[in-house]
C-alpha cells in the first residue's frame, strides 16, 4: 500500500519521474552481456554546439544526443535548444527520452517523452523515426502530441559533401510543424521554424570537428513573420 | 639457416639402451618392442610450454600493451612433426579468461581450444594441457581465440614437418603478416558501432567527382553517384579496419624495423606466408622474383608460378623463390584497401637492401560486383538459392570471380611491371597471372565425390551501417547449431550478400573449394568469399563434436557472423 502510494506520488510528479528515468537509463549502462554481438554500446554526439549570430541577435545554440544500447535496443537522449546571451534567456530548450527501435537495415523506430522547458513547460509523447534515407541523407523525423491533444513535428535532413578525407561540407535543413493554431502560443498551423544552413567542418580527429557555416531561418507565427540570415561557428563533438 | 626456430622443445627423451647389458638379449628385444610401443601410443610427447601474459610493448613510437605468447610477437614458431603427439601447456597469467586455437588443425573437439564450444576457456591463473596427436603436416599458425585477444598479438606460427622428414628447401622461412592497432581493439570495436566509416579515409569527394566527369562524362558520374547512393554505400568501403589505425607488420616487425631473411643466389627459398592479421588482406609480390606457389592452407597443391597473389586473412600460402642474383629483394604486402604496407627483404647480405615498390592502385568496388547481391537483397524472403542449377554452379561462381580478377589484377600487374621496372631493372623476367583461387589444383585426389547428404545455404549478411554481421541475417547469440551426423557429405553454399570479403573458417573439418576440378578440388580451412559472390565447398564430416563455423575477420566474427556447427554421432539405423 505504501510503495503504491509512493509511485502514485510520483507519477503527480512529472519531473521527478523523468528524473528517475533519465537515472535508471544511466544504471541500465552497467548491464554487461556475455555475448560480444548483443555488446552494450553507449554513444553521446554533440552535433552543433556554436555560437549563431548576426547584428540583431546572438545565440549559443546545443544539438545533442546520447544513445545506449545494442544493435537493435536503445535508450536514447536528445536535447536541443538556444539561450539568447544578450537577453539572458532561452528561447527553445527541449529534452527528449526515447526507446529506440532497428526496425530496417538504416532505420529506427523512436518512441517516448519529450519535456519541454521553452518556450513553454510542456510533456509532449513522441513517436519517430531516425535514420539514413537513400543517397545518404541522415533523417530525424519526430511528433510530438501534448496533453492539450495538440500536434506538432519536427524533420531534420543532413547530407555531408567530402571536399577532402576530413574538410565536410554539411548541408542542412530543419522543419518545424505545427498540426492546428495554438492561439495562446500564437503558433500558426504549417511551418513554423524553416532553418536551411550548411555547416563547413574539419575532422581534426573524426570525433572532434570544429565548424564555420551560415544558417538561414524563417519563423512564421499568428503575429509575425521573421527571416534572417545567421553566421554559425560550433565544434561537433562524439565519442 | 633455419635460426628462426628458436623455440625450445623439452621432454622428448632419447631412448637410451646402451645400459642395458648386452647379455640379456632377450630384454633388449622386448624394451624395444615395448618402446616402439610407447612411441606409438605417445609415451614421449614433446612438451611446450605457452604462457599468455600481457607485456609492455613499443612498437610505434608510443608505449602500449600487448597480450603475447611468452613475451614474443608474434609468439615462438611452434615447429611439430607429423605424427608427433603434443602437449601443450598453456598458461593464462591475464585477468581474464583466454585460449588458443591451432589454426587448420585436424584435432579433437576438446583440443580446438575456442571458449563455449569445445572448452570453457582457460580462466586467469589456469595452465590448460592441450594434448593431440599431430596428423598433417605444412603452415599453420595458433592464435586466441577469446574476445579480441588475438588483435594485441596473440598468434604465432605453426609449422609441420612431413613425418618423411622430407625438406626440399635448405632456407625456410615464415613470413607472418599482421595488422597492428594504434588503438585497444574494444575501442576500434565502439567506433565502428558509432561510425562505421570511421577508418575509411579513401572515399570519394568532390574533387573525384569532377575527375570522373572529365573521363566519364556528366551522366555515367551522376548516375554512378546516384546508383551507390540509392544503395546508401561506398565504392571505397574495401577495409573496414584500415591504415588509418593499423600498421602493418611481417613477423612482428614494422615497415621501418624491415625484417631480413637471408638467402644464398641460386638457392631454393620457401617462404610460409601466414596472414595472421585481424581484419586486412594483403596482395603480395616480390618484385623481380616469381613465386611458385606450392603448399595453400598447409596442403600441397600442384605448383603454380605467380607474380602476386592475394592472402585473405588467416591463410597460409607457401612459395618458392629462386633468386639468382646478388642483389636484395623487397617482400611486399600491400593490404587490400591500398591504405598502407608491410615490407620486409630477402638478400643475400644484410648490407644490401631494396628499395620498397610503389604501392599499386587499388580496385573500387563496382556496380557488377554488388550486382548479384543487389538481387538477393530484393529476394531475401526467398532464401533459396537462386538459379545455379547443381552441374553449372561451378561456372556460376568461377565465372565472376575470373572477371574480377582481370578487373583487379590486370591493372595492377600494368602498374607493378612499370614500377618494377624502375627499382629493379630486370626485363627478361617473364610474367605470370597473379594467383586466384581458380589456380589451386590439389597434388592429390581427395576431394568427395558423388552426391552430397545435405546441402547447406549460408548467406553472408550483415548491417554495415550498424556494424553487425551475421550468417542468414541472424546472429550468433540468437542462432541455433548447424547440426550434421558424422559420416555425411555436406555441401555448403555461401552467398555473399554483403560487400565485403568474408574469409570463412571451419574448424576441425577441411572445406574442399568447388573450382570444378572435380577430385583435386583443394581443401582449404579458410574459403574467402568475394563481395557479392556464390561459392560452393564440399565437407565431410568426418569428426564428431562442436565446431566453430565463422568469418575469420575478427570484429564481423565478434559482432555475430559466427555459427556453432554439432557434427552428431552417426544415427543407427
Amino acid at each position: 500500500m505504501n510503495n503504491h502510494s509512493v509511485w502514485l506520488r510520483f507519477l503527480r510528479q512529472p519531473n521527478k519521474l523523468l528524473l528517475i528515468l533519465i537515472l535508471g537509463y544511466y544504471i541500465s549502462t552497467e548491464t554487461v552481456f556475455a555475448q560480444n554481438d548483443q555488446m552494450i554500446n553507449s554513444h553521446f554526439r554533440a552535433e552543433r554546439l556554436e555560437y549563431e549570430g548576426n547584428e540583431q541577435l546572438q545565440l549559443f545554440k546545443w544539438d545533442i544526443q546520447h544513445w545506449i544500447g545494442n544493435d537493435d535496443h536503445k535508450f536514447w537522449l536528445k536535447t536541443e535548444g538556444d539561450y539568447s546571451a544578450d537577453q539572458g534567456i532561452f528561447g527553445r530548450a527541449d529534452l527528449q527520452l526515447l526507446y529506440s527501435r532497428n526496425i530496417d537495415t538504416f532505420w529506427d523506430f523512436q518512441i517516448g517523452a519529450r519535456r519541454a522547458f521553452e518556450p513553454e513547460r510542456t510533456y509532449d509523447a513522441v513517436i519517430g523515426f531516425q535514420g539514413l534515407a537513400p543517397y545518404f541523407i541522415e533523417t530525424d523525423i519526430a511528433m510530438f502530441i501534448n496533453s492539450n491533444g495538440n500536434v506538432l513535428g519536427r524533420v531534420s535532413l543532413t547530407y555531408e559533401l567530402l571536399f577532402t578525407q576530413r574538410l565536410v561540407l554539411e548541408p542542412r535543413i530543419e522543419l518545424n510543424l505545427a498540426a492546428s493554431d495554438l492561439k495562446n502560443r500564437g503558433v500558426k498551423a504549417g511551418v513554423t521554424e524553416f532553418e536551411a544552413g550548411m555547416r563547413l567542418r574539419y575532422e581534426i580527429e573524426r570525433e572532434f570537428a570544429p565548424y564555420i557555416g551560415f544558417d538561414y531561418v524563417q519563423e512564421q507565427s499568428l503575429l509575425e513573420h521573421k527571416h534572417s540570415f545567421r553566421f554559425v561557428a560550433g565544434l561537433r563533438i562524439w565519442y | 639457416m633455419n635460426n628462426q626456430y628458436e623455440f625450445s622443445k623439452t621432454g622428448r627423451k632419447p631412448l637410451t639402451l646402451y645400459t642395458i647389458s648386452s647379455n640379456y638379449r632377450k630384454t633388449v628385444a622386448c624394451l624395444l618392442i615395448l618402446s616402439i610401443i610407447l612411441i606409438q601410443q605417445s609415451a614421449i610427447a614433446s612438451d611446450y610450454f605457452l604462457d599468455i601474459a600481457k607485456q609492455p610493448v613499443n612498437l610505434i613510437g608510443k608505449p602500449q600493451t600487448a597480450i603475447l605468447v611468452n613475451g614474443q610477437l608474434p609468439g615462438p614458431t611452434l615447429r611439430w612433426q607429423e605424427g608427433e603427439w603434443v602437449n601443450l601447456h598453456v598458461t593464462n597469467h591475464l585477468d581474464e579468461q583466454s585460449s588458443i586455437h591451432w589454426h587448420g588443425m585436424i584435432l579433437p573437439y576438446q583440443m580446438d581450444g575456442v571458449p563455449g564450444i569445445s572448452f570453457a576457456g582457460i580462466k586467469p591463473g589456469e595452465t590448460f594441457i592441450y594434448r593431440f596427436q599431430v596428423n598433417q603436416s605444412g603452415t599453420y599458425w595458433y592464435h586466441g581465440h577469446s574476445g579480441l585477444q588475438e588483435q594485441m598479438g596473440l598468434f604465432g606460427a605453426l609449422i609441420i614437418d612431413p613425418a618423411d622428414d622430407s625438406k626440399p628447401e635448405k632456407i625456410d622461412y615464415v613470413v607472418l603478416l599482421s595488422d597492428w592497432p594504434e588503438a585497444d581493439p574494444e575501442r576500434t570495436m565502439a567506433r565502428l558501432k558509432k561510425q562505421s566509416d570511421y577508418y575509411n579515409f579513401q572515399k570519394r569527394t568532390v574533387v573525384d567527382f569532377f575527375k570522373d566527369i572529365q573521363s566519364d562524362g556528366l551522366i555515367t558520374t551522376l548516375d554512378d553517384r546516384l546508383d551507390w547512393g540509392r544503395m546508401r554505400m561506398e565504392p571505397t568501403d574495401l577495409a573496414d579496419v584500415t591504415g588509418a589505425t593499423y600498421h602493418f607488420l611481417i613477423n612482428g616487425q614494422t615497415v621501418d624495423q624491415n625484417w631480413t631473411a637471408l638467402f644464398k643466389p641460386d638457392e631454393k627459398v620457401r617462404l610460409r606466408f601466414i596472414n595472421g592479421s585481424a581484419m586486412t588482406h594483403f596482395d603480395i609480390r616480390i618484385p623481380g622474383l616469381i613465386m611458385r606457389v606450392v603448399e595453400s592452407d598447409g596442403v600441397t597443391i600442384e605448383p603454380v608460378n605467380v607474380d602476386q597473389f592475394r592472402i585473405a586473412v588467416a591463410e597460409t600460402y607457401d612459395v618458392i623463390v629462386e633468386p639468382k642474383t646478388n642483389r636484395a629483394y623487397t617482400i611486399f604486402a600491400e593490404a587490400m584497401d591500398r591504405s598502407g604496407y608491410a615490407r620486409a627483404t630477402l638478400t643475400p647480405d644484410k648490407s644490401l637492401q631494396a628499395v620498397a615498390p610503389k604501392m599499386s592502385p587499388r580496385t573500387l568496388l563496382t556496380m557488377k560486383d554488388m550486382g548479384e547481391m543487389h538481387g538477393h537483397t530484393k529476394h531475401q524472403a526467398n532464401s533459396k538459392p537462386m538459379d545455379h542449377g547443381q552441374h553449372t554452379n561451378h561456372q556460376e561462381t568461377t565465372a565472376p570471380m575470373h572477371n574480377h580478377m582481370a578487373i583487379t589484377d590486370d591493372s595492377n600487374h600494368f602498374d607493378q611491371t612499370s614500377s618494377d621496372q624502375n627499382d629493379i631493372k630486370i626485363t627478361d623476367v617473364a610474367h605470370y597471372p597473379t594467383m586466384d583461387y581458380q589456380n589451386l589444383r590439389a597434388a592429390k585426389p581427395a576431394s568427395p565425390k558423388g552426391t552430397p547428404d545435405q546441402e547447406i545455404t549460408l548467406r553472408l549478411t550483415g548491417n554495415m551501417n550498424r556494424y553487425s554481421w551475421s550468417f542468414n541475417d541472424v546472429k550468433y547469440s540468437d542462432a541455433e547449431p548447424i547440426r550434421v551426423h558424422y559420416g555425411e557429405h555436406i555441401r555448403f553454399k555461401y552467398i555473399n550478400e554483403t560487400m565485403m570479403n568474408h574469409p570463412i573458417h571451419l574448424h576441425g573439418l577441411w572445406q574442399y573449394l568447388d573450382i570444378g576440378q572435380g577430385v583435386l578440388n583443394p581443401k582449404k580451412h579458410i574459403i574467402n568469399v568475394k563481395p557479392g559472390r556464390t561459392v560452393e565447398v564440399d565437407v565431410i564430416a568426418d569428426a564428431v563434436g562442436e565446431w566453430a563455423f565463422h568469418c575469420h575477420l575478427l570484429y564481423h566474427m565478434d559482432t555475430g557472423m559466427f555459427r556453432k556447427l554439432i557434427v552428431e554421432p552417426a544415427t543407427v539405423s
